[in-house]
């Protein structure tokens, strides 16, 4: 499939909106799940770095074909509904039409959207951690590292919402820098 | 020989994509297209347009397979204007 053609799909679909917020949700999820693994184990005692990062790994793996998998389903059952309503309205078939292929592509890329986002944002937080493993020097421990990198993207993601609501930038990275803190502390606490 | 020169059409079409979208669609299937479009009617699904389309020589059936392939049907031809050579 084109660009040019995804980009009519979108269009037609108004999916763009949906894309992003699965994106950030997801993307928040999976940075807070590896962000929470981390701190699970920096707690502990001593855990191989290798166990780390293969959990990790697992989990983000796990997290991803979860998005995939519970996206696919209940937007293809979506866009199926909204097209028989609109096949109805129209009094026609509109199988040859763009509206036909956003019902079946459509929810794929809504999917992957969803799958990816924490499977992508859970390898860049893994990222210090397998460096660490494979013998470069980090300035701070690789855990420690990952940690900070995981809330980043949170800051990150907050931001992010944040234009596009038109709210202050910094207050809503704030905000959900502040929940990361709240689940690193109780962990920390819980431990 | 005969070129059509101009066609008001009666379509019907969902609300994505919209009218201006639509219209993009019709004028980039020929050279020098130039469309016109009239809401009649705007329902909770569906809008009727009047779709008026003026060129040097509109190929008909192109443009009846993009209104189609947008998800729009086309009701009936209103007006035509043909030129013979």
């Amino acid at each position: 499939m084109e660009l040019k053609q995804i980009k009519t799909l979108l269009e037609i679909s108004q999916s763009r909106e949906i894309m992003r917020r699965y994106f950030v949700v997801n993307g928040f999820d999976g940075a807070l799940t590896m962000l929470g693994l981390i701190m699970g184990f920096y707690v502990s005692d001593y855990v191989e770095l290798g166990v780390v990062i293969t959990t990790c790994l697992a989990t983000g793996f796990a997290l991803g074909m979860s998005g995939i998998s519970s996206a696919y389903i209940s937007e293809a059952a979506e866009r199926r509904h909204t097209l028989l309503e609109l096949e109805k309205a129209m009094v026609t078939s509109l199988d040859e039409s763009h509206h036909a292929r956003v019902a079946t592509w459509v929810p794929w890329l809504v999917a992957l959207v969803n799958g990816i986002a924490p499977l992508l944002i859970a390898l860049i937080i893994i990222l210090p951690l397998w460096l660490a493993h494979k013998g470069m020097v980090l300035p701070l421990n690789p855990m420690t590292t990952a940690m900070l990198v995981a809330m980043l993207i949170i800051f990150l993601l907050g931001v992010f919402l944040g234009r596009i609501g038109g709210t202050f930038w910094l207050w809503s990275g704030l905000q959900s820098l502040a929940v990361a803190s709240m689940t690193v502390g109780l962990i920390y606490l819980l431990a | 020989m005969t070129s059509v020169k101009r066609l008001v059409l009666d379509v019907l079409k969902p609300h994505q994509p919209n009218t201006l979208e639509f219209a993009r669609a019709i004028a980039a299937s020929g050279e020098g297209y130039q469309v016109d479009i009239h809401v009649l009617e705007v329902d909770e699904q569906t809008e009727t347009l009047q779709v008026m389309i003026e060129g040097d020589s509109l190929d008909f059936e192109l443009i009846s397979g993009v209104i189609n392939e947008n998800g729009a049907s086309l009701h009936s031809i209103d007006e035509v204007s043909v030129v013979g050579k």
